[in-house]
């Protein structure tokens, strides 16, 4: 099975390199990998989708966690969440399948997003494999091209977000010890 | 109205906030603004021979210290220099900064002269990198990279800075706290944890105290040894932590491992309680891991989570700084310690047994009058410096001996390069201890292979007047390269041979170094004293056996207690 991790990051330079670097070290390959802004504009969400071994899945979680940029990491595979895709699938088609293609959209929910004389352009969301599903079916109908977004998913779990609070600097800590020691001992 | 200055400025201004007094460099193109900054600023720099020597020197500065190294390369061929240095640093757990010039802003991404993705190269190399694109930025990220170096499990950071940041103007604000929120460092150990592992000792029969860099990096060594006092536990110490208990201490077993003592591998394959301190399960100390303690449940400390489990699961894991750890430990065994005796029937059992090993598999060095065994050199070195002084190794069977023999007083008197192996550390970390400790006695005691990676820095070991000791422990061959062709490979000796080493007392006489060989057992002793005694730098050449190997050894894919105690028919041992 695969693992589906979802990481809360800051926006910085550098911090995708990072996160896929623990998995691109091991010699893991991503099956799909998505990143978009949060309410806070400063932080990304990401839902990544990999086959790591079972057996190292915890590591890999505990290695993105330790990554300074990463506020945090969790596994989704075995918990209660809900991951969605959606895909734009153009096909072409003859005139005559054009009704039977729209009916077929239609159980799918699929909606239309361009249409021409060579065919259409769909577009589906939902559990990935029902988008599976959805594309074998289309397949059928002509020559298609399909476009995925990767998987988006939440937790359906609160989780409590631990952030580190700031801390003063070094020179800052010295001033503020040198000042406790200025104030005579009574 | 807050100062104007340029980034270059601003740069130093936060090192000296940071009170960095020392850093290790060598300049180039897009560096030339810190330069310029240095020519008259008391912060002093140390001008090396080649760029991995100032990333060792700087680990070696902060290996004896505890404080944050800082070194400083160029672009391109300056910072990619830098990187084994940085991936050393980042294996050893060793605070580092590193500074390096990029290429103008602008040009990055354009194959400019001397631009290297020094970003991306070192991303894998580093506990944290920086990319500085905005002026504004930079004291901040000055701060941040001192911070995570420093704090949690230590590490490398590496700040890149274009040259046109350098260069800019800006006005210069004191930054006063660092926001890191994604940055976790858990110190406090889980205190019911804490109580279960208090639990677990008083109930163990063949408890095994196994230590590592993590006591060296906390300062835990006085806790540890009153754990080891309290629990009359047997004791263990890592290559990394050799120094945290004193090595004549009567607990100590020496050095478990591929090259450990036997009484410390058959504990380690016998106890039924690990008691794993800031260690990390290396492949070198557990040899094969499905074989490794059989028989042991582990309570395993260690500020980074990510080590907890990596290489062998705990049966109870505590997160946390080594120091913060122990103490509360010892607190509750304090507490409970009438339940010292219940199972001390069967830890004087454990205790004949461990004193069973000993008598029968000794560590015990070679002596010779016709040569100089490489073991004798290590023991003499042991008896004239009596742990006192700061001894770095390079990386070799010299390393594996000096480990052995030489009885190491107390943390950060050992320095070497453990985790990467890195050839030619331990001249440039020589180096960097004798500016932290100018008023210790530094020796580096080096193969003759890794001495010629370092020749260079013995002009830096000149320019600063450096009283660096230089011991060759000379074979006349790669010989740890060399032993393992003779064990596994039907001795086929190839590409290890050192032909064409130079004289070393005419290269020492070039530099401006007296410098000795030395042949004959008899000669050994004196030949050093006078070394040590010399108020200045010294190199001594000691012509030791070519062949001997460095015994016991595990070979690698066997357990602990399958190791070969000695040449010439390797015997495996009974389990
Ligand atoms: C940079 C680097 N290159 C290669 C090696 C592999 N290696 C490990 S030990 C060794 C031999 C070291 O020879 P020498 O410095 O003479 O020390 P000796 O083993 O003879 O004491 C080599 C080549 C290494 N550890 N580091
Ligand atoms: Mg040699």
């Amino acid at each position: 099975m695969l693992q589906v991790i979802s990481l809360l990051v800051e926006n910085k330079p550098g911090a995708l390199m990072r996160i896929t670097g623990v998995l691109s070290a091991r010699g893991y390959n991503i099956e799909s990998l998505t990143v978009a802004r949060t309410l806070d504009p400063t932080l990304s969400r990401m839902t990544i989708v990999v086959d790591v071994d079972p057996a190292l899945r915890r590591q890999v979680i505990k290695q993105m966690n330790r990554l300074v940029n990463v506020l945090q990491a969790s596994d989704l595979t075995e918990e209660r969440a809900v991951a969605r895709e959606m895909v734009l699938l153009r096909v072409r088609a003859p005139l005559e399948s054009r009704t039977a293609i729209l009916k077929e959209a239609e159980i799918f929910s699929a909606r239309v997003v361009d249409s021409s004389v060579e065919g259409f352009v769909l577009e589906a969301s939902g559990d990935p494999e029902k988008l599976d599903e959805f594309i074998d079916v289309m397949r059928a109908y002509g020559e298609i091209e399909v476009t995925r977004s990767g998987i988006v998913a939440v937790s359906l779990e609160s989780r409590r977000l631990r952030l580190s609070p700031p801390v003063p600097t070094r020179a800052e800590r010295e001033d503020a010890g040198s000042r406790l020691m200025d104030v005579p001992s009574s | 109205m807050p100062n104007l200055m340029s980034g270059a400025r601003m740069l130093v201004e936060c090192l000296v906030r940071e009170g960095v007094e020392c850093i290790f460099g060598y300049p180039g193109g897009v560096t030339l603004p810190v330069y310029d900054v240095f020519y008259d600023h008391p912060i002093r720099h140390v001008l090396v021979r080649h760029e991995e020597n100032a990333a060792f020197a700087a680990s070696g500065y902060a290996r004896a210290t505890g404080r944050v190294g800082v070194c400083c390369a160029t672009s391109g061929p300056g910072s990619t220099n830098l990187v084994t240095g940085l991936v050393d640093a980042l294996m050893d757990s060793v605070p580092l900064v590193a500074l390096t010039g990029q290429v103008s802003t602008k040009a990055i991404g354009s194959d400019a002269f001397q631009e290297a993705d020094t970003f991306g190269i070192t991303r894998s190399c580093t506990k944290h990198n920086y990319l500085v694109k905005n002026l504004k930025d930079l004291p901040a990220i000055v701060h941040e990279a001192f911070y995570i170096a420093s704090t949690g499990r230590p590490g490398p950071v590496l700040i890149d800075l274009p040259k046109d940041i350098l260069q800019g103007q800006g006005h210069y604000a004191p930054v006063s706290s660092i926001h890191l929120p994604g940055y976790k460092v858990v110190t406090e150990g889980h205190t019911g944890q804490i109580r279960r592992a208090a639990q677990m000792i008083w109930e163990a029969e063949r408890p095994l105290v196994y230590a590592g860099g993590g006591i060296v990096s906390s300062g835990a060594h006085e806790e540890l040894r009153e754990l080891v006092e309290l629990l009359d536990a047997p004791a263990v110490l890592t290559l990394m932590g050799l120094g945290c208990l004193p090595g004549d201490h009567p607990n100590f077993l020496s050095m478990p491992g591929m090259h450990g003592s036997y009484a410390a591998n058959m504990s380690m394959t016998h106890a039924d309680l690990l008691i794993a301190l800031g260690v990390r399960f290396d492949d070198r100390v557990t040899g094969r891991l499905s074989a490794f303690a059989p028989h042991a449940k582990v309570i395993h400390v260690d500020i980074d989570p990510v080590e907890i489990g990596k290489n062998r699961a705990a049966d109870l894991p505590i997160v946390g700084d080594a120091k913060r750890v122990l103490r509360k430990l010892l607190r509750i065994l304090h507490e409970t310690v009438a339940e010292r005796e219940r199972k001390a029937a069967a830890r004087q059992a454990w205790w004949r047994q461990i004193r069973a090993w000993q008598k029968e598999h000794p560590l015990l060095p070679a002596f010779s009058d016709r040569e100089i065994k490489p073991q004798h050199l290590m023991v003499e070195i042991d008896r004239l410096t009596r742990g006192e002084a700061i001894i770095t190794a390079d990386v070799g069977q010299h390393q594996m001996w000096a480990a052995q023999f030489i009885r190491f007083k107390r943390p950060r008197h050992w320095l070497c390069s453990g985790g990467l192996g890195a050839m030619g550390f331990g001249l440039p970390a020589a180096m960097g201890a004798q500016f932290a400790c100018p008023d210790k006695l530094v020796v580096a005691i080096v193969g003759d292979g890794g001495f010629q990676m370092s020749i260079p820095e013995l002009a830096t070991i000149v320019a600063n007047r450096l009283p660096v000791k230089v011991v060759i422990c000379n074979n006349g061959y790669l010989g740890m390269v060399r032993q393992w062709q003779n064990l596994f490979f039907n001795n086929r000796l190839c590409a290890v041979a050192m032909e064409g080493f130079p004289d070393v007392e005419k290269l020492g006489a070039a530099y401006g170094i007296p410098a000795r060989i030395v042949q004959r057992p008899s000669e050994l002793a004196t030949a050093l004293e006078t070394a040590l005694a010399e108020p200045g730098p010294y190199i001594l050449d000691v012509r030791v056996s070519p062949e001997e190997n460095v015994y016991p050894m595990v070979p690698a894919g066997a357990a602990l207690n399958e190791m070969v105690l000695g040449p010439p028919q390797p015997v495996p041992v009974p389990k």
